[in-house]
């Protein structure tokens, strides 16, 4: 049990008082940031994560600052919640499914135990998910230790070919949305030889595109575009959270022990294979559905209609931290942000990190724990007071959330250029979301770009050139094969639709 | 949604799907291009610079391609608005005045630029009293002066006004 010792190491790392501080801030921040429209878990981090770079020069600061960072996406996963429930709008993406019976509770006036039972649920589903690092991860980080270029790459492929086979958008905007992240990766110096390349003698381009700046625009701008074709009001039902509600919806919830535990076991996997925190919680959603007794009263305000998506999401976001730490693969891109974090900070990411930095990944691992019960605790006891702040007319938080995203933007690089690249990322962004085309596989690649480039060149180069290096082994061939049995999943599933028909 | 048909569209589907997958082949085109200015073969040291992104392009312009095929597949009533001319004016007057402030930051520096914007947001989408949009405006930028400035100690860009009143 070397997992447990190391956790309890973490644990003594994690509960300093700065740190327990960074938490409830870092949750406080999240639910507000995930209350918000047009702020989420990944630009809500990839805005505070310039903060953080004089705090991570300090000794032990580099935990800190993985703590702060990585609350605030758990608070921001608690946030999505709220407003699905109360207002009938996810703040996130993944809280859609929430919003099904979520919204008919509130509006039976049983916001109160909707939101009990989603905040609870989440916390279970991130709990189950935490356990299952904790015992998994050593395992994987050891594992992958072995790993050349050629099972690097391999990796990084089966996570962009996860995103083809399971994404519900339409594969080539899939595949045309991922290639142009990539393209912006390979902007500015060359990772292997030093040429410049697509910068057309632009200075500015020298460096490539900051994928913290295309978060920024994309998901924050854009989102803010989105929201405001809607209108500039919400309605909403009242937050009111009493003890009675919690307790009430707390003696329910056992009943629903399985759902839980179906929900949990697809986010998981959903989180660790790249599929994200969205299509777990549909996916989690429907499950429920059709396993459930009263699977005909969904979406007319079931609270196992809440427990269900709610597990999902959250045991997939935070899975999602599961090959961001071991492989230096992110799951979601609230990951590939915090990866981006790591890689800022000094750290490489990947399985070396259990080796050399075991205080930094063990205290990150404690402080999921610990970051989760002061979540449930904090929006259990706040609910009224995040309501409040959707509340604020739109006319008046739309300039804010703007100026902060700028703020953001001009912070990671001291760069008024990236500002500007900000509003245009921010009008692709817009237009991308409304045809259609899905932004994780984007920023990933903007992310993962030059590491999977440089893997690829490396194994290549091993191999004068022929590509059955990426079949070399039994552990490439697999994690290859793999990875092109989801690339060809929409046609091998079409195929499959076609000769059940006919038979 | 019902809304939404009823209002007269700006522009259609169609033309927005086929301006992206436009814009998108375009840029693959350049990618191409350039890859294949750099060297997109095999030489004697192993792959050229060219090499990656060579592929990337083709991919882009590929997968726009038949993004574009598709779009001018799709049929007549299925041909949605994109955006409604009400929606579409609603977008432009956030994204104009933003587009403005992000021009403005470089030259008066993000506070005051900050105030201007939030101050005419407020009196254009909102409509408030100037007493109130004074008070947020300027509250606003000072609370972000003592966190960003104060606490945290990350220089933001500053302009004439701050230089006049000595806190740079």
């Amino acid at each position: 049990m070397q997992e447990i010792e190391s956790l309890l190491q973490g644990f003594a790392v994690a509960l300093s008082l700065q740190n327990l501080g960074l938490m409830f801030v870092g949750i406080v921040l999240g639910v507000i940031i995930g209350v918000l429209p047009g702020l989420g878990g990944a630009n809500g981090v990839a805005i505070l994560l310039p903060l953080t770079f004089s705090m991570a020069q300090t000794p032990g600061g580099q935990t800190s600052a993985i703590i702060l960072l990585s609350c605030i996406y758990w608070g921001a996963l608690f946030g999505g919640a709220i407003t699905s429930i109360l207002f009938n709008i996810p703040g996130e993406p993944w809280s859609v499914a929430t919003t099904f019976d979520g919204y008919p509770l509130a509006q039976k006036g049983r916001a109160g135990h909707a939101l009990t039972a989603a905040f609870t649920s989440s916390f279970i589903g991130a709990l189950i998910a935490v356990i299952v690092i904790t015992f998994l991860s050593p395992i994987i980080a050891s594992f992958a230790l072995e790993f050349g270029p050629a099972e690097f790459f391999s990796v990084y492929l089966l996570t962009f070919c996860a995103f083809v086979g399971m994404s519900k958008e339409p594969v080539f905007k899939t595949v045309a949305s991922m290639m142009i992240g990539f393209a912006l990766a390979a902007v500015g110096t060359d990772p292997v030889t030093g040429t410049l390349r697509l910068t057309f003698g632009s200075v500015r381009l020298l460096n490539g595109f900051d994928f913290l700046i295309a978060v920024i625009g994309l998901f924050g701008i854009g989102e803010i575009l989105l929201t405001l074709e809607e209108g500039l009001a919400f309605k909403g039902a009242s937050a009111k959270l009493n003890l009675r509600a919690v307790i009430e919806t707390w003696k329910e919830l056992p009943r629903y022990w399985l759902t839980s535990l179906r929900g949990a076991a697809v986010g998981c996997f959903m989180g660790i294979v790249p599929g994200g925190a969205t299509p777990a919680s549909f996916m989690s959603y429907g499950v429920a559905r059709r396993f459930s007794k009263d699977g005909d009263k969904f979406g007319s305000g079931q609270i196992e209609g809440v427990v269900a998506p709610e597990t999902a999401a959250h045991a997939a976001g935070t899975s999602a931290l599961l090959p961001m730490i071991t492989l230096g693969v992110p799951g979601s891109p609230t990951a590939a942000v915090l990866l981006g974090g790591l890689l800022i900070w000094g750290l490489q990411p990947g399985p070396l990190l259990f080796v050399e930095q075991k205080d930094f990944v063990w205290g990150l691992i404690a402080s999921m724990y610990l970051g989760n019960i002061a979540g449930l605790i904090v929006v259990l006891t706040c609910v009224p007071l995040f309501a409040a702040i959707l509340r604020i007319p739109f006319s008046v938080i739309a300039p804010i959330i703007i100026v902060i995203c700028a703020i953001g933007a001009y912070t990671v690089n001291n760069s008024l250029f990236d500002v500007w690249m900000m509003v245009v990322f921010g009008v692709a962004g817009y237009f991308l979301k409304k045809l259609s085309y899905p932004l994780a596989p984007l920023v990933l690649a903007i992310v993962l770009g030059d590491r999977a480039e440089a893997s690829f060149r490396q194994a290549i180069l091993g191999s004068q050139g022929d590509m059955a290096v990426f079949f070399s082994n039994g552990l490439v061939g697999s994690i290859t094969g793999l990875a092109l049995l989801l690339l060809f999943w929409p046609l091998i599933s079409l195929v499959i639709a076609r000769l059940r028909r006919r038979a | 949604m019902s809304e939404q048909s009823a209002e007269r569209p700006a522009f259609r589907l169609k033309t927005a799907e086929l301006a992206v997958a436009g814009f998108f082949f375009l840029l693959g085109a350049i990618v191409i291009f350039d890859s294949v200015r750099l060297g997109a073969k095999w030489a004697a040291d192993g792959p050229q610079p060219g090499y990656f992104p060579f592929y990337l392009g083709c991919l882009i312009c590929a997968a726009s391609a038949i993004n574009g095929v598709m779009a001018l597949r799709l049929s007549g009533d299925r041909n949605t608005a994109f955006v409604g001319r009400r929606q579409l004016k609603l977008v432009l007057s956030v994204l104009i005045p933003s587009a403005i402030f992000a021009g403005l930051v470089g030259w008066l520096g993000i506070y005051v630029s900050a105030v201007l914007y939030v101050g005419l947001f407020m009196r254009w989408l909102g409509r408030y009293a100037w007493w109130k949009l004074a008070a947020v405006a300027l509250g606003n930028s000072v609370a972000f002066y003592l966190i960003f400035e104060m606490w945290f100690k990350v220089p933001l860009p500053k302009g004439p006004i701050e230089a006049l009143l000595g806190l740079d």
